[in-house]
């Protein structure tokens, strides 16, 4: 879908124009080519003190593994900051911000476009002392306050590390990798919680998924569409689900990725075992699950019919429910398995109309996180991507009004692509993100609502 | 006595050809939601389902055996051209044929020959017609102008070539099935057969409402779910009235067979639409679906092509299927009791009554068939289970690679069930009196040997 006045404010007269109008102007954000670098510039490592082998060096050690331009310190002001990591894992007290926040301030109108900022820290727990859990909620506050400070299509997001996990746990640095990559385009104010050391770095960063067999719904267009070919891209044999009468998109998807078109509803009772059956017997096995279908029916709960009501729980969460109970029961699922499903941010702010969907996304929700750590003991995960307003063909047929506001309210100012989503769902069901488990991560820009 | 090859050829051939899958466009209604398309569209969308469904993009498939009855001039490589601009390997050679109504058929037949010879290792089979995008040719006379024109050398032979013309040259010749020795139409030489054989508008009506029910029923069951792919926002046969009675047909006019002495009997009710749609079948050796990790469904037992003499003899222009499956079960050592499933294309709903009437009659299989007696009986329950072409439509050469397709998976679901062989008689009339006839066994489960 055309955003015409993102290109408009990125054009040259036109560009000027709203310059000097003082009108907001988003950025093209810097999205996924293959083989381009992670970063667009140096990257700065703040926190800690330097040399004492404390987290920061740790991190900074990893950063240069990749081959990336590290610095311990900002006094380069030549510098156009690719990202700068701010290690604050160790902090003990609010006052130990000071220092390397304001660093960070010191920096931030040097970034290189579509530059990343990325904290890493640890929760705040009920049984943490006073001082350390405040210092750790801290980072929450101060991360999202960057990130809507941040302009140039620069994003902010946060890992955090829970329990014993450690910062060369394998899912840290797959996480830091994801939100410093463009992969996390329109990622942005949100924090991802890393739960063990699970997960295995891949072979080939640019094609994580190689050998791996994914299967998608509700590919035939949109979403699903982009996640079935970011898939493909990242290695994944991909078996793509619709419904039957979605067919002809479908088998136009199935040929460009190179693999096979399964028309299936869902809703079927023995769907997930035909999912299955058809990934095994075609493709030697199944590792990854995507919960793309879906559909909206929206109404006023006041003027809402059961049949309304009932047909969106019923393909969105109470479908996904019964094919994890196939997945969950069967051999064929047991190699660090992945599912990935989508939820929205309607389901976590809810939203005017959408009672039975957002019913169906907050179920998303909760049923990730409860089927996570079933999935745990083989080395899988059950994770949620939450997408704000994303450019589809959905969208493309609200108001116009409506949809220009909706778009903009974000701090980047822009709806995202159905490829931002999926690049998190490929991020998800990577061998690096293990470590990551019954979580709910939103692309979303950074939305106002629901933040 | 008619001629038939022994039971069991002496020399074993090298392999077996299996049906692996099919894939075909919704039949639409002429005129209809393929108002637009072309037999390339049509042919081309029905291999990239197939190759979406199985997974052969970039495949060099063995041979790609297609074609149409109503077919433009252009049109000489059509199904080469369906190839080229399909997902499959450019490099898979292709071939046009045509046999009326029975294209699709002795297209599978064909390919089944070449696979079983060891010459290819897969095939693609089917047939594609638009009645809604037919050729409309100039008419003989302004033909022969124009390609008289086209020879002259001066500018006084070119315009004595148009002189010659006359007003009623000026007028298209619009595409005719009508038979060219007879000048009669199908419905006309059906009507004639079906007085003959005192098939009645009851039993007609009732052929078509099963029709439509049970094709309709396994629409609901999800049957085709693995067997269609949409095309043009068509999801299911644009024909198919689920919702169709006895009286609703009943009240439909006759259209053919007004001026014999019997009363007529045959209505677009209990006779196949005109239909655009297309359709293909995947056909391998075991170890070609093997290594390619594809199910196989049924193997192409044994097929038989008959011809009738419907212009100076006394047959009926669409009974050639009933020569051809004695001769063909014969062959096999089989009897119609050894059968699971009656695929008999429904050209007219006393077309297939005309066949299960001429079985039954001891002394026409006697003179005509040359047997001991009669053939016997079909059992009715095991006959077009899920429809065939008075509800799903008969785009010509596009029902073979449907009835085909439906049937390899009807045999494959019965074996699976029963744990025996299923075992399925499909047989197809066609226009010049001719008719096909194949026998489609489900396949041995996996590991053991044929």
């Amino acid at each position: 879908m055309t955003d015409t006045y993102t290109s408009l404010v990125n054009g040259g007269l036109t560009g000027s124009l709203a310059k000097k109008l003082g009108l907001p102007r988003p950025s093209v954000l810097r999205r996924h080519t293959p083989g381009a670098p992670l970063v667009t510039g140096p990257v700065l490592v703040l926190g800690g003190a330097v040399g004492t082998g404390d987290d920061a060096d740790a991190v900074a050690r990893t950063l240069l593994g990749w081959d990336l331009d590290v610095r311990r310190t900002a006094a380069d002001d030549t510098a156009r900051w690719g990202a700068v990591v701010v290690v604050l894992t160790e902090a003990t007290h609010p006052d130990d911000l000071s220092d390397p926040v304001r660093e960070l301030g010191s920096v931030l109108r040097s970034l290189a476009p579509g530059a990343r900022v990325v904290t890493v820290s640890r929760p705040a727990l009920a049984t943490d002392a006073p001082a350390l859990a405040a210092v750790r909620q801290g980072v929450d506050g101060i991360l999202r306050s960057v990130a809507k400070e941040l302009r140039g299509g620069a994003t902010g997001n946060g890992v955090v590390l829970a329990g014993d996990v450690t910062v060369d746990a394998t899912s840290v640095h797959g996480a830091l990798r994801f939100l410093l990559s463009a992969r996390s385009a329109f990622v942005d104010g949100q924090l991802l919680t890393v739960s063990s050391d699970a997960g295995s770095a891949p072979a080939d960063w640019e094609r994580p998924l190689a050998g791996r067999v994914a299967v998608v719904t509700g590919a035939a267009r949109g979403i699903g569409a982009a996640i079935a070919t970011t898939l493909a891209r990242d290695g994944a044999r991909v078996v793509v689900v619709d419904v039957p009468a979605a067919g002809e998109q479908l088998a136009k998807v199935a040929n460009a990725v190179k693999s096979t078109a399964l028309q299936l509803d869902i809703t079927t009772p023995d769907a997930g075992t035909r999912i299955i059956d058809h990934a095994v017997r075609r493709h030697g096995g199944l590792d990854i699950v995507v919960h793309n279908a879906g559909i909206t029916r929206d109404k006023l709960l006041a003027n809402m019919k059961p049949e309304v009501w009932d047909s969106v729980i019923a393909v969105n969460i109470a479908s996904q429910l019964r094919i994890n109970e196939q997945l969950l029961a069967s051999d064929a699922f047991r190699d660090a398995p992945r599912i990935v499903s989508l939820a929205s941010t309607s389901g976590i702010a809810g939203n005017r109309g959408q009672s039975n969907y957002a019913a169906s996304k907050a179920g998303v929700v909760g049923m990730v996180r409860a089927t996570g750590p079933l999935l745990a003991e083989v080395g899988g995960t059950a994770n949620a991507v939450a997408p704000g307003f994303i450019e589809t063909d959905m969208t493309s047929r609200i108001p116009f009004a409506t949809r220009e506001v909706a778009r903009r309210l974000n701090s980047l100012q822009q709806g995202g692509q159905p490829v931002d989503v999926a690049e998190t769902v490929a991020f998800f069901a990577s061998p690096a993100a293990g470590g990551i488990n019954g979580t709910t991560l939103r692309v979303c820009g950074q939305n106002l609502v629901g933040a | 006595m008619p001629q038939t090859a022994p039971a069991h050829p002496t020399t074993p051939l090298p392999q077996d050809a299996y049906i692996l899958g099919g894939n075909r466009i919704p039949f639409a209604r002429a005129g209809g939601k393929y108002a637009s398309a072309s037999n390339q569209d049509m042919l081309t969308a029905a291999l990239d389902g197939l190759v979406a469904r199985f997974g052969l993009q970039g495949e060099r498939i063995g041979e790609v055996v297609a074609g149409s009855v109503l077919k433009h001039s252009r049109d000489f490589n059509l199904v080469r051209e369906c190839v080229l601009g399909s997902a499959l390997s450019p490099q898979t050679p292709a071939y046009d044929l045509q046999q009326a109504c029975a294209t699709g058929l002795e297209a599978v037949i064909g390919v089944s020959n070449k696979i079983r010879l060891g010459q290819i290792e897969s095939a693609i089979a089917g047939g594609t017609d638009t009645i809604s995008d037919a050729p409309i040719a100039v008419s003989e006379g302004l033909r022969h102008a124009l390609l008289n024109a086209s020879r002259a050398k001066t500018v006084g032979a070119r315009l004595k070539a148009f002189a010659a013309l006359r007003p009623a040259d000026v007028a298209p010749a619009t595409p005719s099935t009508d038979e060219p020795r007879t000048g009669l139409s199908m419905g006309e030489h059906q009507a004639i057969t079906t007085a003959r054989w005192r098939i009645t508008r009851e039993a007609q009506d009732q052929v078509a409402y099963d029709s439509h029910h049970n094709l309709a029923a396994a629409y609901e069951a999800g049957f085709f779910d693995d067997l269609v792919t949409p095309f043009k926002g068509l999801t299911r046969d644009q024909n198919l009235r689920a919702d169709t009675s006895l009286e609703r047909l009943g009240t439909l006019k006759p259209v053919f067979g007004k001026s014999l002495e019997t009363p007529a009997t045959m209505t677009a009710g209990n006779s196949t639409p005109l239909t655009d749609g297309a359709s293909a079948v995947l056909l391998g050796s075991r170890e070609w679906a093997q290594a390619h990790d594809l199910p196989v469904l049924a193997r192409v037992v044994d097929g038989e092509t008959a011809a009738v003499d419907y212009v100076h003899g006394h047959e009926g222009l669409l009974m050639a299927p009933v020569h051809a499956v004695p001769r063909l079960l014969g062959r096999n050592g089989l009897t119609l009791d050894d059968i699971d499933f009656f695929e008999i294309h429904e050209a007219f709903a006393s077309t297939v009554l005309t066949t299960l009437a001429a079985w039954e009659d001891d002394d026409y299989c006697r003179t005509e068939l040359g047997l001991d007696g009669a053939l016997g009986s079909v059992d009715r329950a095991r006959l077009n289970v899920h429809g065939s072409s008075l509800a799903a439509g008969h785009p010509f050469a596009a029902t073979g690679g449907r009835i085909v397709a439906t049937t390899a998976k009807l045999v494959a679901a019965k074996a699976a069930e029963t744990g025996r062989t299923a075992r399925a008689l499909v047989s197809v009339c066609a226009a010049g009196g001719l008719g096909v006839a194949a026998i489609i066994e489900s396949a041995d489960t996996e590991g053991s040997t044929k």
